[in-house]
């Protein structure tokens, strides 16, 4: 046998067994994954209802709009796209990813460069700051809507010791502040994540790079800016696009903290509670649809702008 | 240079004060106010006066919350064991073995991992009531899959990648089968992601809510977020807060304690999970 021949065998096998081992790891996700999104995105164009789902029948785009004639000559649009509670929902999701994001940076860029530095104590700051990430979701949410509670709450009693406030807020119940309530712990929950990721970006950053700007008197703030952050831009980026897409599917957090405000109704909330709790199943399959397509055309465009090279990994 | 040396280390160590306490606060006011009953929960204290363990032993004692972490352990721990199995062939074959078509599927797996869970609830609920585990635990093991598998075999993928090709060549080259080279040669070696990826993988699950809500109905099969979630009043005035912190502090102690001793490895997990994307 010639070694060609038998080299080809052995990896026509190990292509054999490739496949053998990935098969129930795709089967497992087409179940769980691309199955029911299909079935998601085929309710959104039916009548389903919770109760009879099996029964739904073809109502084409009529769920994101339809124009009802009166026949007098006058008729009115309905469906999502002319919904102005889900447009309220798209709005306070994209301003919760925005703010929660864009604080969750600047907060993770400070401690992950506080983390960066050699000090007493540093391990025990480390772990300090990974307590709110281990803390679940639903519990962080219970612990603050106990501390913004408007008469007991510790915050506002704090907040009226140091007069930074005259009178009690009722935090998670006015509509004013309600999505403040909800931007404040997520940012308190998720900071974590983000500094733990820039400081494994920062820790790439060579040693001597700072040596050599020490010797030659380059200013610390100058020194960040020219040096530090083009070093740590892509970790930077890379977590806030991953940060971002987790904020645009925000649920646990407002579900339990501040249930059922137009204040903060997102993507995600208002979804399900016309799948679940208006039995309109294929009015929110239409919504969960939607939500899909933004998050969707995000990852695409992220993998195509940073060019990921998944086939060798580099 | 132009402020004096002890203002800036003063300025620096407060603001590591700062970052303490706000990480640390939150927590620590749960565990107070767990212990408090009665009148006392409705006084603002920042220091514990008197100890009282009477809200742990009412959850505790109830039966219906043993019950609940009991259907929280199950879940996680499967969903652990089933996706961890699933991964870790995948992971050398994606990894290990070149196949056309493997760039597209890695970005398919990288895409699953960001789906938006609530994008497959409607189809995953006629899914569940299809397959009658409407309201059984298997429905979340089930379910929890679109989170953790994506997870782990991306993870152990990159980890399985940057071992040198040596390893196996003179396994390959004695005709060791690939499942014989996956056990001999590279579980060994993968142990420390294993124990990483299945860590935050338990997490994840032990925390998620949304399927957990929507596919349980009952009180003796939910977990402990959804259990929490629902604790209630007759009124608003009779939130018994001293309960839910007591319950609070119950499911998020073991998991503090799990990070806060696998700090480094989870960091590295985290970290390969994204960064290196």
């Amino acid at each position: 046998m010639k070694p060609s021949t038998a080299s080809s065998s052995l990896s026509r096998q190990r292509l054999r067994s490739a496949w053998l081992f990935l098969a129930p790891m795709l089967l497992v996700l087409f179940a769980v994954a691309a199955w029911p999104l299909a079935r998601t995105v085929w309710f959104g164009f039916t009548d389903a209802s919770l109760d009879r789902m099996g029964k739904a029948s073809w109502i084409g785009f009529s769920n994101y709009l339809d124009y009802l004639d009166y026949g007098n000559g006058t008729g009115e649009y309905f469906g999502l796209l002319v919904d102005a509670r889900w447009w309220r929902s798209v709005w306070n999701t994209l301003r919760f990813a925005f703010v929660s994001v864009a604080f969750e940076t600047a907060f993770g860029l400070v401690i992950a460069l506080v983390l960066n530095r050699q000090f007493r104590g540093r391990a025990f700051v480390r772990a300090a700051v990974l307590i709110p990430w281990a803390i679940p979701t639903i519990v962080s949410a219970k612990m603050w809507a106990w501390m913004m509670h408007d008469q007991f709450g510790i915050l506002n009693d704090m907040l009226l010791r140091l007069h930074l406030i005259d009178a009690p807020i009722a935090w998670t119940a006015s509509p004013e502040t309600a999505m403040v309530a909800v931007l404040i712990v997520d940012i308190w929950k998720t900071t974590p994540f983000m500094a733990l990721l820039i400081l494994a970006g920062l820790q790439l950053v060579p040693g001597d790079v700072y040596e050599a700007a020490k010797l030659d008197g380059i200013p610390p703030v100058r020194l960040f800016r020219k040096v530090t952050l083009p070093l740590i831009l892509p970790a930077v980026l890379v977590a806030v696009v991953f940060r971002a897409l987790d904020a645009l599917r925000v649920f646990d957090l407002v579900y339990v903290l501040t249930p059922n405000t137009d204040a903060t109704r997102t993507m995600s909330t208002f979804a399900r509670e016309n799948l679940f709790d208006f039995d309109k199943f294929a009015y929110g399959s239409a919504a969960s649809t939607l939500l899909f397509l933004v998050i969707a055309l995000i990852t695409i465009s992220f993998i195509n702008l940073t060019r990921m090279n998944l086939e060798d990994g580099e | 240079m132009s402020m004096p040396h002890w203002v800036k280390n003063a300025g620096f160590v407060l603001l590591i004060v700062v970052i303490v306490i706000q990480a640390v606060f939150p927590f620590y006011y749960a565990i107070l106010t767990s212990l408090e009953t009665g009148q006392a929960i409705f006084d603002v204290n920042y220091l514990p006066h008197k100890i009282d363990f009477s809200n742990y032993s009412s959850m505790l004692g109830d039966g219906s919350f043993g019950r609940q972490i009991l259907n929280s352990v199950f879940v996680a721990s499967v969903v652990v064991a089933i996706s961890l199995f699933l991964a870790v062939t995948a992971s050398y074959a994606l990894a290990r073995i070149r196949f056309r078509g493997r760039g597209l599927l890695l970005l398919t797996i990288l895409s699953v991992s960001m789906f938006p869970q609530i994008a497959v609830l409607a189809g995953l609920f006629e899914l569940i009531r299809a397959m009658g585990l409407f309201n059984s635990l298997w429905a979340l093991v089930f379910s929890y899959m679109i989170f953790t598998l994506p997870f782990t075999v991306w993870v152990l993928t990159t980890f399985m990648r940057k071992l040198p090709v040596e390893i196996e060549e003179a396994a390959i080259m004695d005709g060791a089968s690939s499942f014989t080279i996956v056990r001999r040669i590279f579980l060994p070696l993968l142990w420390p992601a294993i124990v990483t990826t299945g860590l935050l993988a338990f997490i994840h699950a032990w925390n998620e809510f949304l399927f957990a809500l929507t596919f349980l109905s009952t009180d003796s099969q939910r977990t402990v977020p959804v259990a929490i979630a629902l604790i209630s009043g007759r009124s608003e005035f009779e939130i018994p807060w001293g309960n839910i912190m007591a319950a609070s502090v119950i499911v998020t102690l073991p998991l503090v304690a799990l990070v806060l001793i696998f700090q480094r490895k989870i960091v590295s997990g985290l970290t390969a999970g994204a960064v290196k994307g």
